[in-house]
């Protein structure tokens, strides 16, 4: 059995469940994103894990042992809020410590550790301010301290970074990511933003509706969306989804490129420039197609472009269920589409 | 015209007409204030120093404070107060927050039980005053037909000078815990619940919780509430007016109460300006106490 093993774990509030019979496992030191749409079910899950909600159903075992009763306190985890949840009547240094005073570990164990992850996340300067007087991004770190002062193998993280500006957002992913690596911990880590999940996380499990609907490296869910909800989430701006009749062809918009010669012809809608590239939306077969061009362009309304891809780079999807399709050889949408 | 000191109005830079607005705008606060407060403390201090009795033309006089020394009933007065302080203020302040925590939760009937809480605080003194009379009353009341249903004779409630005191008090906490409940509850629901769940994954026990973090965020709550409830401790004469007169024998005299005796009852006017200047200085003191010492020891949000 894995490090973590969580079996058809399932929440509802009498309506339609939160959470629908989830099923996943993390290795040990592994880091696992929960990426998904808000109501997905990924903060309920995460939640569920922390001991802080009852499943209504399924169960959860960490490191071989079944936890789906047990105390948050006693689940030996640690968890970083989205609103980083600091004491704020306590110091920088009385919140770390809160849980290893709260759990009477000795006060020189107490001392070593707090000088240790006072080093680790940088804030030894502000040890006796309150969080009042912390910017965000240090208030982050706290939440990270208090986190990992604890010793926890598995640390919770419910969208640590949203409350933060995009710059700091950067910097705190790569540190997040190598304090992980450094001290070994298992995270399992809530987002809604595909960039933190593609960015840090070892597997990423795309959640939507209760359900996971994919689980596997970023690369492939990138590379090989098992449902046209996956194709449609992943990648910025999102894949192209074009249906017909059976199949949804979807093409990733840094894929299509201008053809001269054999491309196939649609109108530019709109044209958004972004600075190293360009957004350009055209119409093709009665539906957006968006793709990037890189530098500034501008063509006006209705300028015809001819746009092609290479074959390997489309993905089919069916029409009823939303499921990848075994690989087409003909590429139907070429032959028949555009007659 | 910021960084130029603390009194604008003076500040040669402004323009007449703002002066006059500014004044004007001040007027109707200052007029109040002044009418209802200033002048009645100094005219208070005045009388408690220049009069003697009814006569108010007699030169500087001690009188007024010599007799504060030797007057004995005075000083069973202060102790009253003081019992009346210690005892009720303390007492309402924890039911009050006992109540806001269990109602603070989830369950059936929360909003019943919030609004059979907050009754007593909406009923006028007087009436409360009056249904506790029933209560207490030594024939038919209520406590004595509870005690006599066991065989037990009863107590002179409000005749007893051992027990008068204490069945006022009875009756103060009953009133005064519910008001103090809303503003506890206010500040519970205001406290987010991301904290409680921190502290629970951090292994934290529920009388750790307690006591590490509902009640320091409850203090700025706990101050103010503070501050009413020793106000109110002196400030509350109604209900002996229908229970006890302060007596018997002044067993349940509390310091307001007396000067208003001494002022209405006995017209001895400026020996009851001596009383409120004395009222006037515990309640600085108090206040004084109270902003300085604790404030320093409040986290506020």
């Amino acid at each position: 059995m894995s490090f973590i093993s969580i079996q058809n774990l399932t929440k509802s509030w009498g309506e339609a469940p939160a959470v629908n019979d989830m099923s996943f496992d993390v290795a040990a030191g592994e880091f696992l994103a929960l990426l998904g749409p808000s109501g997905c079910g990924k903060s309920t899950t995460l939640m569920m894990l922390a001991g802080l909600e009852n499943p209504t159903d399924g169960q959860i075992h960490f490191n071989q042992k079944n936890v789906t009763d047990l105390a948050p306190g006693k689940r030996k985890i640690s968890m970083v809020f989205q609103s980083y949840a600091l004491f704020p009547h306590l110091s920088v240094k009385e919140n770390i410590l809160f849980g290893l005073k709260a759990r009477h570990v000795d006060p020189a164990e107490r001392n070593k550790r707090l000088s240790e992850v006072l080093e680790l996340v940088d804030l030894g300067a502000h040890m006796d301010k309150k969080p009042g007087q912390l910017s965000g991004g240090q208030c982050q770190r706290v939440a990270l301290a208090r986190a990992i002062v604890s010793h926890a193998p598995i640390c919770l993280m419910d969208e640590p970074l949203s409350n933060l500006d995009a710059k700091l957002r950067n910097e705190m992913r790569s540190e997040i990511r190598s304090l992980q690596k450094k001290l070994g911990l298992t995270v399992i880590y809530v987002t809604h933003d595909q960039i933190e999940a593609m960015s840090m996380a070892d597997r990423v499990a795309l959640l939507n509706k209760g359900c996971i609907e994919q689980i596997g490296r970023p690369e492939e869910l990138y590379d090989q969306p098992a449902t046209d909800f996956v194709a449609g989430f992943i990648g910025h701006p999102p894949m192209n989804l074009i249906p017909d009749e059976e199949t949804i062809l979807g093409i990733r918009p840094e894929h299509i490129r201008l053809d001269e010669s054999e491309g196939i012809s649609s109108k530019v809608v709109n044209c958004d420039y972004h600075g190293a590239n360009t957004l350009i939306s055209t119409k093709f077969c009665g539906h957006i197609l968006n793709f990037m061009i890189q530098g500034h362009r501008q063509y006006p309304a209705g300028h015809t472009l001819k746009l092609n891809w290479d074959r390997g780079q489309a993905h089919y999807f069916s029409r009823t269920t939303g499921q990848r399709m075994a690989d087409i050889t003909q590429n139907h949408f070429m032959n028949e589409g555009l007659n | 015209m910021l960084g130029k000191g603390i009194l604008p109005f003076f500040d040669i830079h402004m323009k007449n007409k703002q002066y006059i607005q500014a004044w004007l705008l001040l007027l109707p606060a200052l007029i109040l204030l002044a009418g209802f407060t200033h002048i009645p403390t100094i005219k208070t201090i005045w009388r408690s120093f220049f009069s003697l009795g009814e006569n108010t033309d007699i030169g500087f006089v001690w009188d007024n404070y010599e007799f504060l020394i030797i007057d004995d009933v005075l000083w069973q007065v202060l102790g009253n107060s003081f019992w009346y302080l210690v005892i009720t203020v303390p007492a309402s302040i924890v039911i009050a927050l006992a109540m806001a925590m269990w109602i603070n939760r989830h369950m059936p009937g929360r909003s019943l039980l919030r609004l059979s809480y907050f009754t007593p605080t909406v009923l006028p003194m007087i009436s409360v005053a009056n249904i506790w009379l029933f209560f207490y009353s030594p024939e038919i009341g209520l406590l004595n037909s509870i005690l006599g249903l066991f065989g037990h004779e009863g107590y002179n409630w409000l005749g007893d000078p051992d027990l008068a005191l204490y069945s006022v008090m009875a009756m103060t906490i009953w009133k005064e815990a519910g008001f103090f409940m809303i503003f506890y509850l206010a500040a519970l629901l205001g406290i987010r619940p991301d904290l409680y769940q921190a502290a629970r994954v951090e292994g934290s026990s529920e009388a750790n919780i307690f006591f590490r973090i509902t009640l320091p965020l409850l203090m700025p709550t706990t101050l103010f509430i503070l501050v009413n409830a020793i106000l109110n401790a002196f400030k509350m004469v109604d209900h002996l007016f229908i229970l006890t007169k302060g007596g018997p024998n002044n067993a349940s005299n509390l310091l307001l109460y007396y000067i208003y005796e001494n002022a209405f009852s006995f017209f001895e006017t400026s020996y009851a300006a001596a009383l409120t200047v004395l009222l006037l200085a515990i309640l600085v003191i108090l206040a004084v106490m109270q902003f300085g010492v604790l404030e320093r020891r409040i986290h506020y949000r």
